[in-house]
């Protein structure tokens, strides 16, 4: 069976589409996600993704077209001014952020769920599929869609290829980074319209509703493995594909498995294992380390120390 | 207000500061000059506004009113002359790097945008860490250091800035001897190359020993002069409003001291 799987992602016209569109969906969320997680700022994607449902609805309400990058474009749009919203709130009203974030997301979301619900009754046979954007589906994939997930995703790529010392700095000490000059507010929303971008490509395959977790997950995970941040985010990535791919794969051979619940599933597992086994930081060392201390405590005796 | 003779112009100048959280004052009317080649220290309570004062100079909070000038000019015009080392506590320790890459981050004003360090800057990063003793933990990853190396690492990065007046936000708080050991050497080694160093202080035993001009406040500047003369009695109970048993030693002991000169 495992080599027939490998035989139809390479040859497959469906299913080389599904592994290569949410192998560029976990790699541009796991680069971005890094540094959103290091920011403390993971649950901005979540806002953010729930956010970019109005903007997809309306996009296709006012084109009637249901083109990638026309939806794209919606979904980041409104994605963007969420976001944009909620730094608002926090800068110029006494609302905390995570109170915010709340209000944000659910407004924006609600608004989506209403925009979505008279698209499907309107008749409009155009119209059927939309509701994918919630949980997400692989299997509609389509090369058109892979190559605009390309182009966008590459451009949050390049973004951080070329400013990663600028976020690096941003993320660890943004005050410093601001007393040596750099436009510290600018950088900060051109990091988060990246994030936008990493969300935006993911919403077919994963859905609105899960795809912060496709920020988070690989970013934890890849934390535990390494102390550098360039490894980080290249592990970050790496995790974030794996999870992708995998996810889809099974979605789309096994009947009746939604796609964003199955990737984020695959994604907790590598979670699960780096939080456990990885080396430093792993709970199971961690504890094997702790027990070793105590009985070497306990055998030199009581009396000895001072 | 700016001069134009930047040589008579001093190191800092503050003039009518005063800023605000919301509606509360933090700095209310502050008039200073900071001279140079000195190591000053700021004083007061908590909520006096030591940090806020260090952080409006440097451009990092917006004045409700007043003016800051560094060496006569605006901070954007001069930032290449101002070194500065945050409170250690306002970063995350367990952020996945090491140590001689944050004291590189003292350099990345110097290289701008996109340029990445080089050979060049890993090896005056390798120097300043030299100059703080902790060149052995270059490869060191930062959640792996104690507080006063910590607060080391900080201070190499403001090395690695190669300014001429530093300013630091409590750097010798909860750290070692070894480390205020350190950090007090390698401030007189920088007094001593010209270099002015204002630094927000909390341990008043220390004071006069450490430093050569005393900057007094709470919300209010107190006062501001020559540490021997400004520190006194009369200054320590306008700055603090107490009169603790504990702290009125302080200066008996002082008084006995000089009185055994």
């Amino acid at each position: 069976m495992i080599p027939q799987i490998l035989h139809d992602l390479l040859f497959d016209y469906t299913l080389r589409n599904v592994a290569l569109g949410s192998a560029l969906l976990g790699i541009v969320g796991g680069v971005l996600g890094t540094f959103a997680v290091l920011r403390r700022q993971g649950l901005v994607g979540d806002a953010l993704a729930h956010a970019a449902l109005p903007g997809i609805a309306l996009a296709f309400m006012l084109t009637g077209s249901r083109a990638p990058a026309v939806l794209m474009l919606g979904a980041a749009v409104s994605g963007w001014l969420g976001t944009l919203l909620i730094l608002r709130i926090v800068r110029d009203t006494r609302i905390s952020e995570d109170t915010a974030l709340g209000v944000v997301l659910t407004v924006f979301f609600g608004l989506g769920i209403v925009l979505l619900t008279q698209i499907q009754h309107s008749g409009d046979a155009n119209q059927a599929g939309l509701d994918r954007y919630l949980f997400g589906q692989a299997a509609t994939l389509v090369a058109e869609d892979v190559r605009t997930m390309a182009v966008v995703g590459g451009v949050a790529l390049a973004i951080v290829a070329l400013l990663f010392k600028e976020f690096k700095l941003l993320a660890f000490d943004a005050e410093f980074a601001a007393s040596l000059g750099f436009p510290t507010d600018r950088l900060s929303i051109l990091l988060t319209s990246a994030i936008v971008l990493a969300v935006v490509i993911g919403l077919q395959t994963v859905g609105v509703v899960l795809m912060a977790a496709m920020l988070v997950a690989p970013a934890v995970a890849a934390r535990q493995w390494t102390n550098r941040l360039g490894v980080m985010v290249l592990l970050s990535g790496a995790f974030g594909a794996a999870a992708g791919v995998t996810g889809a794969v099974i979605s789309v051979t096994a009947r009746h498995v939604p796609t964003g619940p199955m990737i984020v599933l695959c994604a907790t597992v590598i979670v699960v294992v780096s939080l456990l086994f990885a080396p430093e930081r792993g709970i199971v060392w961690d504890a094997v380390r702790r027990r070793a201390m105590t009985r070497e405590a306990l055998a030199s005796g009581p009396g000895r120390t001072p | 207000m700016f001069d134009t003779d930047l040589k008579s112009a001093p190191p800092v100048r503050v003039r009518d500061l005063t800023v605000a959280y919301r509606e509360t004052p933090v700095l209310w009317d502050i008039d200073l000059d900071i001279p140079e080649g000195q190591l000053v220290a700021i004083v007061g309570p908590n909520g006096a506004g030591k940090s806020t004062l260090i952080k409006t100079i440097l451009g990092l909070v917006r004045p409700a009113s007043g003016t800051v000038a560094i060496y006569g000019q605006p901070y954007e015009r001069q930032r290449r002359l101002v070194g500065y080392v945050p409170q250690r506590g306002s970063v995350d320790w367990d952020f996945p790097t090491n140590v001689l890459d944050v004291v590189q981050m003292g350099m990345y004003g110097q290289l701008g945008w996109i340029r990445r360090p080089g050979r060049r800057e890993r090896e005056a990063a390798l120097d300043c860490l030299e100059q703080v003793g902790m060149a052995d933990l270059a490869g060191r990853q930062i959640s792996q250091l104690s507080g006063g190396q910590q607060q080391r690492v900080f201070l190499a990065r403001a090395l690695a800035q190669d300014a001429r007046v530093y300013f630091l936000d409590e750097p010798f708080a909860g750290v070692d001897a070894t480390t205020e050991r350190a950090i007090i050497d390698v401030l007189r080694e920088l007094r001593a190359r010209g270099k002015t160093l204002v630094v927000v202080h909390h341990d008043l035993e220390t004071l006069r020993e450490y430093f050569d001009w005393v900057v007094m406040l709470n919300v209010r500047l107190i006062a501001s002069g020559p540490a021997e003369m400004t520190f006194s009695r009369e200054t320590f109970q306008e700055t603090y409003g107490v009169r603790t048993a504990a702290l009125t030693e302080l200066f008996d002991a002082h008084a006995v001291a000089a009185a055994g000169d």
